[in-house]
C-alpha cells in the first residue's frame, strides 16, 4: 500500500513538470490558437541561459527572475522574426516551422553546450520537506506550478489585456474593430509563454538534469496534459498534468513497465481526441446559426 | 449643423478590382444616414473604407474635421468610430459581458463604463438576463443586439451599422430598428446605416444615399426618397 502511495506522490511530482509545460502551451494557445511544438526546446534554452548565469556566480532568485525576463523577450523575438512572416500561411507550414525551430534549438544547444548532462541547482531547502515521500524540490516545484497557475488564470480572467488576448486569437478582424492591436497581443502571448516555459525548465532541470534533449519526452506528456484538461483552460492543464503524472507512474509500475510509459501519454492523447475533443475540463464552443 | 463624417471622392480596391468609384457622402451630427443599395453595390466596402479595414482606398476621409485617410483601424476606433460589421463581429465563445467589456477596450474615459453597462442593458434587457452566457448560444436577434451594444460601449461619435436586419425575422428587425431610433434620439449617436431593407431604413433615417455598382446615384432627405414613386420603382424594387 505504501508502495502505491509512493508511486502516486512521485507521480504528482513529475506531474508538476508536465503541468507547467502544459500551462505554457495553454498560454500560447489562448493567445494565438496554435500549439507550439517548440515550447519544450524554448524552455530548455532558457534553462541553459540560467545555467550560464549560475556559472557567472549569481544567486538563485536573481538568476530565476533574470531568466524569466530574458525568456519573455526571447519569446517575443521568436514571434517577430520567425512566426510573423508566416502568419496567414497554412497550418501545415506553421507546424513545419515549429518542428524546424525545435530541431534547430536542440542542435544549437548541443553545439554550444555539448550534449553532456549537467546538474542544475534547486532553491528549495529542507524547510520544504513536509513528507518523507517527496523531496523538498518536488514539494517546492508543485507549489511554484500552482502559484504560476493562479497568476495565469488571474491574468486571463481578470485583466483587460488577458481578455483582449483571448479575443485576438478568436477573431482578429473583430478584435481590430474594438481597437485591439492584434499583432502586439500575439507578441505578448509568445513572450508570456516563453516566461512560463522558463519556469518549467528551471523547475524540471534539477530532476531530469540539463541536456539538449531534456524536454523531448516532457513535451509529449505536456501535450497529453493540455489535451486531457482542455487546451483552453489553465486549471484543466494543471489538473491534466497531475493526472498524467500519476497515471504514468502507477501504470508504469503496475501495468506496462517503464519501457512503455511514454505510450500511456500517446494513448491518452488519442483517446481524448476521440472521446472528448474539448478535454475533461475544457469549454466546448457552442455555436448557433 | 456640423458634420461627423465627410467622405470625399473615395475609391476603393480589393487587390486590382475597383469596388468604389469616387463616393462622396456626409453624416450629420446626431443624424441617422442610410446607405441603400442592392447586393454588391459597395455598401459594406464603404464602411470598410471608413475604417481602413482590408481594403485599399484613395480620396479623403474626415472625422469631425480631422483627416483620417491614413489612420490605422485601431486608432480610428480610438477616435470614436464603432463598427458593427457584417457577420456582427461578436466573440462567440466569450460571454455577453466579456463582449461588452471588449467594446469598451479602446475607451480613454473609463470612469463611466459601469453606467454604460446599465444603459445598454436598459435598451436590451434580454442581454442582461444572459450576461454570463456564451454569445454563440444567443439567438440571431440577440446576437445582433449584442453587436450593437458592444459598439455602444465605446461611447461612439459615429456608429457604423452593416445590415442589422440581415437574417432576422421581420418582427425582430422592427424591434431592433425601433431601439436604434431611440438610441439616436436619446443619446444623439450619429449613425451610418447600411441596409438592403430600404423600407425599414428609410423609416428611421434622416438622410439617405443610394449606391449602385460602387457609385452614389442619388441622395437626399429620407422622407422625400421614401415617398418618391419613380425612385422607389427604379432603385428600391417596389
Amino acid at each position: 500500500m505504501s508502495g502505491l502511495a509512493l508511486q502516486i506522490l512521485s507521480g504528482l511530482a513529475t506531474g508538476g513538470i508536465y503541468a507547467s509545460i502544459a500551462l505554457a502551451l495553454v498560454m500560447i494557445y489562448q493567445a494565438t490558437h496554435l500549439v507550439n511544438f517548440a515550447q519544450g526546446e524554448m524552455a530548455m534554452l532558457s534553462t541553459y541561459f540560467a545555467w550560464m548565469l549560475f556559472a557567472g556566480g549569481m544567486g538563485y532568485w536573481q538568476v530565476f527572475f533574470l531568466t524569466v525576463a530574458a525568456s519573455f523577450v526571447f519569446g517575443m523575438v521568436i514571434e517577430r522574426i520567425v512566426i510573423r512572416p508566416i502568419s496567414g500561411g497554412s497550418v501545415l507550414s506553421v507546424i513545419t516551422v515549429f518542428i524546424a525551430l525545435m530541431i534547430i534549438m536542440t542542435s544549437f544547444a548541443g553545439w554550444v553546450f555539448t550534449f553532456t548532462i549537467k546538474s542544475f541547482p534547486s532553491p528549495f531547502s529542507d524547510w520544504w520537506k513536509i513528507t518523507p515521500l517527496l523531496s523538498p524540490h518536488e514539494v517546492g516545484m508543485i507549489a511554484v506550478t500552482l502559484a504560476m497557475l493562479a497568476l495565469v488564470f488571474a491574468f486571463f480572467r481578470f485583466t483587460p489585456v488577458g481578455l483582449a488576448m483571448r479575443a485576438a486569437a478568436l477573431d482578429p478582424v473583430a478584435s481590430r474593430l474594438v481597437g485591439i492591436r492584434v499583432s502586439r497581443m500575439l507578441a505578448l502571448g509568445w513572450g508570456l509563454a516563453g516566461a512560463v516555459g522558463a519556469v518549467a525548465g528551471m523547475m524540471a532541470a534539477p530532476i531530469v538534469y540539463l541536456d539538449p534533449h531534456m524536454m523531448g519526452g516532457i513535451l509529449i506528456y505536456g501535450f497529453a496534459a493540455a489535451l486531457l484538461g482542455g487546451i483552453n483552460n489553465p486549471w484543466g492543464a494543471v489538473l491534466g498534468g497531475l493526472i498524467v503524472g500519476v497515471l504514468e507512474n502507477v501504470c508504469g509500475t503496475y501495468l506496462v513497465g517503464t519501457e512503455l510509459k511514454l505510450t500511456i501519454a500517446l494513448v491518452l492523447i488519442v483517446g481524448v481526441l476521440l472521446l472528448r475533443p474539448a478535454g475533461l475540463f475544457g469549454k466546448p464552443t457552442v455555436t448557433r446559426v | 449643423m456640423s458634420t461627423v463624417l465627410e467622405m470625399r471622392k473615395v475609391s476603393a480596391w480589393y487587390g486590382a478590382t475597383q469596388v468604389l468609384h469616387e463616393v462622396s457622402l456626409a453624416v450629420g451630427e446626431g443624424q441617422i444616414t442610410a446607405l441603400l443599395g442592392a447586393n454588391g453595390a459597395g455598401k459594406t466596402t464603404t464602411l470598410r473604407a471608413i475604417c481602413n479595414l482590408m481594403v485599399r482606398t484613395t480620396g479623403s476621409l474626415a472625422l469631425l474635421g480631422d483627416d483620417i485617410s491614413n489612420t490605422v483601424t485601431e486608432d480610428i476606433v480610438r477616435l470614436g468610430v464603432a463598427h458593427v460589421p457584417d457577420g456582427r463581429g461578436t466573440f462567440k465563445s466569450l460571454t455577453v459581458e466579456e463582449n461588452l467589456k471588449l467594446g469598451a477596450y479602446a475607451r480613454a474615459d473609463r470612469a463611466t463604463i459601469g453606467r454604460d453597462y446599465e444603459r445598454v442593458y436598459g435598451y436590451f434587457p434580454r442581454l442582461a438576463e444572459r450576461r454570463r452566457q456564451q454569445a454563440g448560444t444567443l439567438s440571431g436577434g440577440e446576437q445582433q443586439m449584442l453587436a450593437i451594444s458592444r459598439a455602444l460601449m465605446l461611447q461612439p461619435k459615429l456608429l457604423l451599422l452593416d445590415e442589422p436586419s440581415f437574417g432576422l425575422a421581420p418582427i425582430v428587425v422592427r424591434e431592433i430598428f425601433n431601439i436604434l431610433k431611440s438610441i439616436n434620439a436619446n443619446d444623439g449617436v450619429s449613425m451610418l446605416l447600411v441596409e438592403q431593407n430600404a423600407n425599414m431604413a428609410l423609416k428611421i433615417a434622416h438622410v439617405a444615399y443610394l449606391l449602385e455598382t460602387g457609385a452614389v446615384v442619388m441622395s437626399g432627405d429620407a422622407g422625400a426618397i421614401a415617398s418618391d414613386e419613380a425612385i422607389r420603382r427604379s432603385y428600391l424594387g417596389h
